[in-house]
């Protein structure tokens, strides 16, 4: 099947499998590696990207569902050379070690923050529950995502 | 990782065209909504559907609106919606408890509340909740609609009367004044129930003049504890008849034993969230 | 920021942009794809396997099984523990899981496809399932294939002194005695392992990457193994996504994809699904455990005696080692000074996943840690007495370091009761447990509980500790270029520990340079030393020290250099952070970037020493090094449905000097959530047909962000004395003293109905049944 998916404001023409999941298509395809996988059963939440600006699991998610539609990923979080404040929040507060699960997380603190740019940290910890870290205890990726939040308060 | 062996697929435009594909590919095809029960089942290569008829642009199957003297709710709503929508959660809040605790807030972006049903997951939330609140469930097929009662829906473990060729097209619960509420046990955030609970109470004075109470995972027939239901219409909503609504939900059900726990456990665990249920709805009067 | 603080981290960047490079990543020109095709079976002999129809598939371009091994010998591999493990089956299938077949396809869903059209003809056999079956007589003999084994016992090993234990014990006033199960569990890295392995058919090269937490030990086993001389394999072990000790073995799937990339002539990429990691790489822990613990009656712990059943599964791979087929477990006497111990392990077969040591252990210490923090406060219930106080009675004082405990170990530094005092302080243990007397007057359980751990960590010396023969000593080379920037080429591989930066950060203390002049190569055995890896929280103890050494070097070659270049006596130059200083002249001097200029320039060095500003050690450790920490978990337990919620944790770690406290601090939080998850929730459980009920996330949970409280932590810096930083090394810390506190509160919780003992995890169910009086016993099926 023949799909248009627009990645990171860029348009992407290919011919796919109906079959081929979407976080394939992210990273087989079009080579954006930065979204990862880690599970079978959309429990772990390291692929999670936007769909129309709504973070979704894309490896439960069909490519031939992302037909037409618009899709931004880690790649697509940064300003050209400017990291998001999510980013430098990441970086600030220590919130990733292994780096694996970091895209996801990034991805659903990004759309936490514009629905909601002052969240507590019980908001974060619930926004992020349905995605799996197991280095850093939670702790800093929270620290990090309010610290963006403050700083985009500025 | 783990990915679905071939099929066809089709983008339907209108619920009518959806039932045209249904029928175009037959028995073996299936409707995809979020696709989050599905896909993970076809991924582990325990559904073979030949073709996916996508219903996702289906706007028309959308939706939370107050429709005359019914809450309905579009068969392709998000979770995320249900949960978004201030309505739903004033009129039943039975509705917004048991959605702040399906899945996690990403899968329900995605997740519909349809599918949801549709799936029959003995352990899906939904199914007790709408069963709690008499909700009625409207299948659209090739010679028209029907209207099924939720408690009627279900035919037993992953089956529902949804023929092929048909899709469940809208979710009509009957506005009434009510308190509602929904009570869950899991192993840890997101995970299936180990058990939970939903009450539905009409009360006119000191007189509750209609029950309901939907059970997820602890084997109740249809989803819900019907003696404990009639055993409490026409009578006060006084704590020890919430104990003793408990105590029946909990000697009539049929509750299986895995890895979430033991029957002697889930027997009880069904009497004290029917009970915990009941008293929360009954906080909201 | 000159060396050790919170620096942040250098690797970052790189993955807030999506920009790392993990083993799926990798992508080489005309690259194939696999799939293994696993027995659904525990326990089968293999009658036939049809492979006709995938090798039809018109994208598969080779299918292997056991029988074309056979014919290069690879049929069989070695393990960690001197054991051996099929590569693809040959005679039977030992565990659900177990890798039958490979097949090498253009593309991963055509791969996947073809392992449906494999036909394997099975004949199941009667599987070993409960461990505590597995030596009885009749059992099935799981292991055949070993000539002449009849039964499914591995090994019997013990420590300490039997007799005089025996004797301490029938003196003493007061005798505790429990079972307890340390369950099988799992370390689940997010990322899963994998491989891509490249044969070049024309020069014989084997470059592989791979998910590998140890790249020498990978290559060299890999040359064992296969037979391809060590210098022709580049192992490559690029960004990995978590380890926890997952990623320290070979799987058969990686010998299969180099196998593949051989008999196809192109690079082959095979990485593993969640279902495939859950079920059939290395699991942790299977300890079912007897202890005792010997007192008087006022409270002075006297002795410990320790019984283990070892659950090693199908295949003993444990990575321990030689010397210890139980690992460490002997420190079983924790933090405690008593008068005798005794601990007492058998390990045996049974038709599972084969493993045993990973998830963030220390090498079983994190199940010796257990026992005996359960241990202790089951006296403390015994005795009436407050498990702080108990524990206050009985903690290693300071003035006792160096201290021999009762089994052997050398305990370097620390001070206990400090660490206790400030973890109960921090947490206002006094107001807790008034609070906690007042919630039960109103039906509310809180529960408070303490451990306190000692870890082991930073194996060798290479004289005691070897795996496979491979001693445990690490290289680092460090060059510093002509314009002063630096290159460190280190043995150990990062996992998340943030390598590049720790490192860079030792350096640049020892140089007195900027951590950005510092590059970390490391991960490629093209690139770096020999060195046995990241595993047992070693890297900062041995390759932390390797690298101090091998910069102290370069600062004394520095200091000859620097000599010739101001033409004075190397007595007479003095050392000031980046610059050799005439001693009473400190105007004149080099700094290291014109020493680095001149050692690569035309200066005429003294006779002897040759041009050029580097230096290497290869660090043989004299000693572990021994963190320790003092842990208090509150909870809260709803009696009614068996919920447990984790309202608090406070944390005391100790593990010497910290380079970067802030990386320190991360360590610890991860390993506390790690103990979450394994005291509450984290299980991979068997029914009675050895079906693994843990295969995938939806089975297997591992804790969420609500899950965890906010952890609190505070610390204590004793510097340990061998090491040349003073630091101890921390990985595993928190995953050892965590659950023991996990548990110890929902206990204390669930005192006054009469609870003293239930096995982890404390799901709701556990929790209910327990407070019945019928607890769970997690490792089987509930039915």
């Amino acid at each position: 099947m023949r799909i248009m998916v627009l990645v990171n404001g860029k348009e992407y023409v290919r011919d796919v499998e109906p079959r081929l999941l979407l976080v394939h298509f992210l990273r087989d395809e079009l080579a954006l590696t930065g979204t990862h996988w880690g599970c079978d059963t959309s429990n772990c939440g390291v692929c999670v990207v936007h769909l129309d600006g709504v973070p979704v699991k894309s490896c439960t998610v069909l490519a031939v569902m992302a037909d037409g539609r618009e899709v931004r990923t880690v790649e697509g979080l940064a300003h050209g050379p400017d990291l998001d404040p999510v980013q430098e929040g990441f970086i600030a507060c220590h919130g990733l070690q292994c780096g694996f699960c970091t895209p996801g997380m990034m991805m659903t603190a990004r759309w936490l923050l514009d629905e909601q740019p002052d969240p507590s940290e019980e908001d974060i910890r619930e926004a992020l529950s349905g995605q799996l870290c197991r280095c850093t205890g939670y702790e800093n990726i929270v620290r990090s995502i309010r610290w963006a939040a403050e700083r985009e308060s500025l | 990782m783990q990915v679905p062996a071939a099929f066809q697929y089709r983008k339907a435009t209108t619920v009518e065209h959806a039932l045209t594909l249904l029928a175009e590919y037959g028995p073996d095809s299936m409707i995809v909504a979020g696709g989050h029960s599905l896909l993970p089942m076809m991924k582990l290569r325990l559904a073979h559907p030949e073709a996916l008829v996508d219903i996702n642009d289906l706007d028309e199957l959308a939706g939370v609106r107050v429709d005359g003297d019914w809450l309905a709710v579009g068969a392709m709503t998000r979770h995320a919606e249900l949960l978004a929508s201030a309505e739903a959660g004033r009129l039943f809040p039975i509705l917004h408890d048991a959605e702040r605790v399906i899945a996690d807030p990403i899968v329900r972006n995605r997740g519909t509340v349809g599918g949801s049903l549709c799936q029959a997951d003995p352990s899906e939330d939904l199914s007790a909740v709408f069963a709690a609140l008499r909700a009625v469930l409207v299948i659209r097929g090739p010679s028209g609609t029907r209207s099924v009662a939720a408690r009627d829906f279900f035919v037993g473990p992953y089956q529902t009367v949804v023929a092929p060729g048909e899709l469940l097209a809208e979710i009509r619960v009957p506005l009434r004044s009510s308190v509602s509420a929904y009570v869950k046990v899991d192993r840890r955030a997101g995970d299936w129930a180990v058990g939970a609970a939903g009450a539905v109470l009409v009360v006119e004075g000191d007189v509750i003049t209609e029950a309901g109470i939907g059970l997820t995972a602890l084997g109740a027939p249809g989803f819900v504890a019907a003696e404990a239901e009639a055993f409490l219409a026409g009578g006060s909503p006084s704590e020890e008849r919430l104990v003793e609504a408990g105590r029946i939900a909990s000697r009539l059900c049929r509750p299986a034993a895995d890895q979430r726990g033991p029957v002697e456990y889930k027997r009880h665990l069904a009497g004290e969230l029917v009970t915990r249920a009941l008293r929360r709805a009954m906080e909201r009067i | 920021m000159i060396g050790f603080g919170r620096l942040p981290r250098k690797e970052d960047v790189r993955f807030v942009r999506g920009r790392g490079t993990f083993v799926d990543d990798v992508r080489l020109p005309g690259m194939l794809h696999s799939a293994v095709l696993r027995s659904p079976y525990a326990h089968a002999r293999i009658v036939s396997i049809d492979t006709s129809a995938a090798e039809a598939h018109p994208k598969v371009r080779a299918v292997l099984t056991g029988a074309d091994l056979v014919a290069r010998g690879l049929e069989w591999m070695p393990t960690l523990s001197h054991d051996r493990q099929a590569v693809l089956a040959t005679d039977k299938v030992r565990f659900q899981g177990q890798e039958v077949a490979f097949v090498v396809a253009e593309d991963r869903y055509s791969a996947r496809d073809a392992l449906a059209l494999i036909d394997v003809e099975y004949e199941p056999l009667a599987p070993v399932v409960d461990a505590r079956t597995a030596l009885d007589d009749g059992a099935p003999v799981i292991r055949d294939d070993l000539e002449g084994k009849r039964d499914n016992h591995i090994f019997d090993w013990e420590a300490g002194d039997a007799a005089e234990t025996d004797r301490v014990f029938a003196a003493a006033d007061v005798v505790v005695a429990q079972d307890m199960l340390y369950p099988r569990v799992h370390p689940a890295p997010l990322e899963t392992c994998g491989i891509v392995a490249d044969h070049d058919p024309v020069t014989g090269k084997l470059t592989v990457w791979a998910t590998s937490q140890a790249p020498h030990a990978h290559r060299t086993l890999l040359a064992l193994v296969t037979g391809i001389a060590e210098h022709r394999i580049r192992v490559i072990s690029p960004d990995v996504g978590g380890g926890f000790g997952n990623k320290v073995p070979i799987y058969p799937a990686y010998v299969c994809a180099v196998v593949g990339a051989m008999v196809t002539g192109a690079p082959v990429k095979w990485v593993e699904d969640r279902s495939e990691n859950l079920m059939a790489t290395a699991f942790a822990r299977d300890y079912h455990m007897h202890g005792e613990i010997a007192s008087t009656s006022d409270g002075r712990i006297l002795g410990l005696r320790v019984r283990v059943l070892a659950d090693h599964g199908a295949f003993n791979c444990t990575a321990q080692p030689s010397k210890y087929p139980a690992g460490f477990f002997h420190v079983v006497t924790g933090s405690y000074d008593l008068r005798a111990a005794h601990c007492a392990v058998t390990g045996v077969y049974t038709n599972k996943a084969p493993g045993g040591v990973a998830y963030a252990c220390s090498f079983r210490i994190a199940e010796a840690s257990y026992l005996v923090e359960r241990l202790v406060d089951l006296l403390a219930l015994e005795l009436a007495l407050d498990p702080a106080e108990l524990r206050f009675r009985n903690l290693l004082r300071p003035e006792q370091f160096p201290y021999v405990c009762a089994t052997g170990w050398e305990y370097d530094s620390g001070d206990y009761p400090k660490a206790l005092q400030l973890a109960l302080d921090t947490v206002g243990y006094e107001k807790l447990r008034a609070e906690q007397e007042r919630g039960r007057a109103r039906g509310e359980y809180l529960g408070i509980g303490i451990s306190f751990f000692t870890e082991a960590v930073g194996a060798g010396p290479r004289k005691h500790m070897d795996i496979v023969g491979f001693g445990m000593a690490d290289g680092a080379d460090l060059r510093v270029h002509p314009t002063g920037k630096a290159s460190l080429r280190i043995s150990v591989q990062t996992q998340g520990q943030g390598h590049e930066t720790t490192f860079a950060q030792i350096v640049a203390h020892e140089l007195g340079i900027d951590p950005d002049d510092v590059d970390v190569v490391h991960g490629d055995t093209d690139l770096t030393p020999f060195g046995l890896g990241t595993y047992g929280s070693r890297s900062t103890p041995v390759s932390g020290a390797a690298t101090s050494v091998a910069a102290q070097r370069v600062r004394a070659k520095a200091r000859l250099i620097a000599s010739a270049l101001l033409e004075v006596d190397p007595d007479d130059l003095e050392w000031t952070p980046g610059r050799w200083a005439v001693r009473g002249d400190p105007v004149s001097g080099a700094s290291l970037r014109e020493i680095a200029l001149a050692a690569h320039g035309a200066v005429d060095l003294p006779d002897g020493l040759d041009g050029h500003l580097d230096g290497s050690c290869v660090y043989n450790p004299p000693n572990l090094t021994f963190p320790y920490g003092a842990y208090v978990c509150v909870v809260e337990v709803d009696p009614g449905t068996g919920q447990v919620a984790v309202r608090r944790f406070v944390a005391v770690d100790d593990c010497g000097v910290r380079i970067n406290p802030t990386i320190v601090e991360g360590q610890i939080h991860g390993g506390l959530a790690d103990g979450i998850g394994v005291a509450l929730m984290e299980l991979m459980p068997f029914d009675t047909s050895g079906n693994c009920l843990g295969g995938s996330f939806m089975d297997y949970l591992v804790p969420t962000a609500v899950d965890c409280p906010s952890w609190e932590l505070a610390s204590l810096v004793t510097p340990s004395p061998h090491h040349p930083l003073g630091a101890k090394g921390v990985g595993e810390c928190a995953t050892v003293g965590s659950p023991a506190a996990v548990v110890n509160a929902v206990m204390d919780a669930l005192r006054p109905f009469g609870v003293r003992h239930a096995d982890m995890p404390l799901t709701p169910a556990a929790v209910w049944c327990a407070v019945q009086g019928r607890p769970l016993r997690p490792d089987l099926a509930i039915e």
